[in-house]
């Protein structure tokens, strides 16, 4: 039995386990995961690395409308409802709930809430970045050792 | 299939167990969507399912390509029709599939909360609604109720 293997299976998992019980991934990403095969091996990284791309430019498009002397809300609601479903898509939770506190803020034409939603919406994605991005090297560490990814179980709340 | 009544499907609470042993021999589906990632795992999660002998999925980004696809001699038995693309393509598609007319069974796919969404979509003519993400129980009481309908 490889011991390093083993052990670092074991690390894999409890970091995957972690990003459900804080809340920054949902049963979502389960439901990518099942989705790759050997067919598409890279199935969930290609979607999450569209997710990464979307994401930077839709909270680049908010500052700048955000940013604009007659706020145009129309069109801020419609990139924060494109934002909330692609992160619904991939399972980042948090980033999704922000979404919908930004929306109702949206509605009310409240330009500091907006402001301070999207504040709050680019931390989240950050966080969720760096910690995916953190996943899938802990994986191709497991991969490249020659073992398998353990399947994650969402915790149970 | 242009059913007068529209039904709401959200998290699965009327999707029930399905039938296992359902197997159709063809299942074309198009998936009509403006994000790429939404097409991207769309047509993954339907290609995956084991609900015919053979699934062919096609995308479209946009309105124009989905009506294109139709007018050069394409047909589905399902469109997964996203009704958040922008300037309301969703439900304007789907108006102008009916009046090419397209039969295919029509199915918006948009958030729950888009309570603003579902007049549209009654009167665009679509045959279900689905709330976001898409399940894979989803899509197989879809192809259920194509296969009771048949």
């Amino acid at each position: 039995m490889d011991v390093g293997l083993v052990q670092m299976q074991r690390r894999l998992a409890d970091y995957a386990n972690a990003l459900f019980k804080e809340g920054i991934l949902d049963s979502q990403y389960l439901q990518l995961q099942e989705l790759q095969d050997e067919s598409n091996p890279d199935f969930v990284v290609e979607v999450v690395s569209l997710f990464f791309t979307d994401s930077e430019k839709l909270l680049n498009d908010l500052s700048r409308d955000l940013a604009q002397p007659n706020v145009d809300f129309k069109r801020v609601d419609a990139h924060v409802h494109q934002l909330k479903g692609s992160s619904s898509s991939i399972g980042a939770e948090r980033v999704k709930n922000a979404c919908i506190v930004f929306r109702n803020f949206c509605q009310e034409k409240n330009i500091p809430g907006c402001l301070r939603c999207l504040q709050q919406i680019k931390q989240e994605f950050l966080l969720v970045k760096s910690k995916l991005e953190t996943l899938f090297k802990l994986e191709q560490q497991v991969v490249a050792a020659g073992g398998s990814i353990p399947t994650v179980q969402q915790p149970s709340l | 299939m242009a059913s007068p009544s529209m039904r709401w499907i959200d998290d699965g609470c009327n999707v029930d167990g399905g039938n296992p042993g359902l197997t159709r021999e063809k299942l074309f589906v198009l998936v009509v969507a403006d994000d790429a990632l939404v097409r991207k795992v769309h047509e993954k999660l339907v290609s995956k399912l084991k609900v015919a002998k053979q699934v062919q999925t096609q995308t479209a980004a946009n309105r124009k390509e989905a009506l294109d696809l139709h007018l050069s001699g394409s047909s589905f038995d399902i469109i997964l029709m996203d009704m958040q693309m922008p300037i309301m393509d969703g439900p304007e598609a789907t108006k102008e599939l009916r009046a090419m007319g397209v039969e295919s069974m029509i199915v918006g796919v948009t958030s729950v909360d888009a309570t603003a969404d579902k007049e549209a979509i009654v009167e665009a003519g679509l045959d279900e609604c689905l709330a976001k993400p898409l399940t894979a129980e989803k899509i197989k009481y879809l192809v259920e109720t194509l296969e009771r309908n048949k």
